[in-house]
């Protein structure tokens, strides 16, 4: 017994024991918040979901029913048919896409204000989603802000639609402040990837007499692909998850009740937690099949490129470590004197 | 002649830059401005003249200040500054020491740890809330600040990685000197790495004390009491009676996105590199 607790407390003192300890006791927490509050979730939603049940319900009096949810997403139509507003979102979300890449462009030549501009453009990023539910509410609203302008320009109100109420143009208007929201964010990051590529690699093509456009096509865009292609992934999934802005401005009126604001109201206004749960876990299998489909399909497009890349990371990598050992000697040397 | 053709083409591309810039400029600008004129009008003048017409007078306060009783915005600021303290003060810590063990050593599960938090990053909020409300209501975490505190903290995996990415730049013959010299893994975790990870912790607290002070789902759902409401929340009461006063409403709405603009007028620079970096990795 006493060698044992001797042992232990020697092994405690070794350097492998002090690994060991702060491996466990730096990654304890982080751990258990991701249990609580990701996995064990995730389980129940899982389990939830074949039972019928309120967040009330004691455990004892929850009644299995199978497969009744899943059927039930697949066959109310307010569930499953909720997801065909997503091809708003996601046209929505390409439109974005190809409007901040072209913002990036132009702000990645010389620009004057170019800072004014970024900043302005960035800034609805940061405002919360609640404020803007109301700031479009009032944009939207009839004879208010939008209809103003579009007035000054010379169109009658008469001809204008109601933006909220009008299912013709409704999820559009919503679609509108989402792409509001998120361009000047999109714009910025593919500024921060643009900015990455060598400058020499411009001021070259300029010799060479490239144009705007070739700079475009043949520098900017190959460099910027990974975080391209990053993009239209999280669009696509984003676009089948479309909550926000139906949420905070319609609250799902009118035919504007996307799959995730129909979830929110079962779940937490009707209390159908079973159903709801199982309309997350349809949407969640939805997202990763997406996932997984999108990033073969992006492997199977950019095959021939990898190989360049690769070569091209590797010589930074080795860029990179060789720096490194040259601080590290230095170092070195310092600590000696 | 070659050259006169290419000046024609080069001013094209000058005006269509600028005006691109401009419009998209506007566009980004007009749904806030027209919120800030509205918020200095009286309601007669709200009532009689058009949304873009400008106040009488830009030193009208009286709806700031109604909206600001109203809201009860000075107890929800008060609320939002109690969390975002903890939620940053706690996440800056569990996340650069997690970073810090990933980073640096080697063991069965590192991957494991790293693929359990990217997969989480994939699972949609909105629907991990159907049943995290469930695990809140019975730890009785619901209408209890501390409660949407620790669930605030558990969510975090973009700072994670900034830290990550920061530390492989940090040369481990420092850790190794260290070692040499008799330092503990703590000494090393807090008086070397901590330190020099400065740059990223302010990167990442901006970018996670603005998604704090924003959100507003889950503080809606656990944060129903009155008194708990933050600044987001805050703004629930202008949804119902009040409804259509929108100068009321847009002076509370200014309110709320005023320290967001402050803090983004200050660390313009930084929140630029958080997204990206937070981007690229995640």
């Amino acid at each position: 017994m006493a060698t044992w607790l001797a042992d232990t407390k020697k092994w405690i003192k070794s350097r492998k024991g002090q690994q060991v300890l702060i491996c466990v006791a730096f990654t304890v927490i982080p751990l258990f918040l991701l249990f609580l509050f990701t996995y064990l979730p995730f389980g129940q939603m899982v389990k939830f979901s074949f039972y019928k049940m309120k967040y009330s319900t004691p455990v004892d009096k929850r009644v299995f029913v199978g497969w009744k949810n899943y059927i039930d997403v697949f066959n109310r139509k307010d569930c499953f048919g909720a997801l065909k507003l997503s091809v708003y979102y996601c046209i929505g979300a390409i439109i974005q896409l190809v409007l901040s890449l072209y913002l990036a462009t132009v702000l990645s030549f010389k620009v004057k204000g170019e800072n004014l501009f970024k900043g302005l453009m960035f800034f609805p990023y940061l405002i919360s989603g609640i404020a803007i539910g109301f700031i479009f509410k009032f944009f939207y609203t009839r004879g208010f802000v939008l209809d103003t302008i579009l007035q000054g320009l010379g169109i009658s109100l008469d001809s204008l639609p109601y933006w909220l109420k009008d299912q013709k143009v409704n999820n559009w208007s919503l679609v509108a402040t989402s792409v509001w929201r998120y361009f000047g964010q999109n714009m910025v990051l593919f500024v921060g990837a643009i900015m990455s590529v060598d400058a020499e690699l411009y001021e070259a093509a300029q010799l060479d007499g490239a144009n705007r456009f070739q700079q475009f096509r043949h520098i900017i865009l190959p460099s910027i692909k990974t975080i391209v292609t990053l993009n239209v992934i999280l669009s696509i999934t984003g676009s089948l998850s479309a909550f926000e802005q139906p949420y905070v401005i319609t609250d799902g009126a009118n035919g504007t009740g996307t799959y995730f604001v129909v979830m929110n109201e079962i779940a937490h206004t009707s209390q159908k937690v079973g159903l709801a749960s199982a309309m997350a876990v349809v949407l969640l299998l939805i997202i990763f099949g997406c996932t997984i489909l999108q990033k073969l399909f992006f492997k199977y497009i950019f095959r021939d490129a990898e190989s360049e890349e690769e070569s091209y990371a590797a010589k930074k990598a080795r860029i990179k470590a060789e720096k490194a050992a040259a601080k590290a000697n230095k170092q070195k040397t310092m600590a000696k004197n | 002649m070659k050259r006169k053709h290419l000046t024609i083409q080069a001013t094209i591309l000058l005006i269509l830059k600028y005006f691109s810039l401009i419009f998209f400029g506007f566009v980004a600008v007009i749904p806030v401005v027209s919120c800030v004129i509205t918020a200095f009008k009286t309601s007669e003048e709200y009532q009689s003249t058009n949304v873009m017409t400008l106040p009488e007078s830009w030193l009208n306060f009286d709806n700031f200040i109604k909206a600001y009783q109203a809201a009860n915005m000075g107890r929800a600021f008060i609320n939002s500054l109690i969390v975002m303290v903890c939620v940053l003060v706690v996440s800056i810590i569990v996340g650069t020491q997690l970073a810090y063990v990933l980073n640096r050593f080697k063991f069965p599960g590192n991957t494991l740890i790293r693929n359990l938090f990217l997969f989480a990053s994939l699972l949609p909020g909105v629907a991990m809330q159907v049943t995290v409300y469930n695990i809140m209501s019975s730890l009785g975490f619901i209408n209890h600040l501390y409660g949407y505190i620790i669930m605030m903290c558990g969510t975090d995996v973009i700072s994670i990685y900034i830290f990550i990415q920061f530390m492989e730049n940090i040369p481990v013959s420092l850790d190794e000197s260290a070692i040499i010299d008799g330092a503990s893994y703590w000494t090393i975790y807090w008086k070397i790495m901590l330190p020099l990870l400065k740059p990223a912790i302010v990167t990442s607290c901006i970018l996670k004390g603005v998604g704090v002070y924003n959100e507003y789902y889950a503080a809606n759902l656990y944060l129903q009491d009155k008194d708990l409401h933050t600044i987001a929340t805050s703004l629930y009461t202008f949804v119902g009676p009040m409804g259509s006063q929108y100068n009321l409403i847009c002076a509370g709405v200014i309110i709320s996105l005023l320290p967001a603009l402050i803090i983004f007028i200050i660390f313009q620079k930084q929140i630029y590199s958080g997204i990206t970096a937070g981007a690229v990795k995640g």
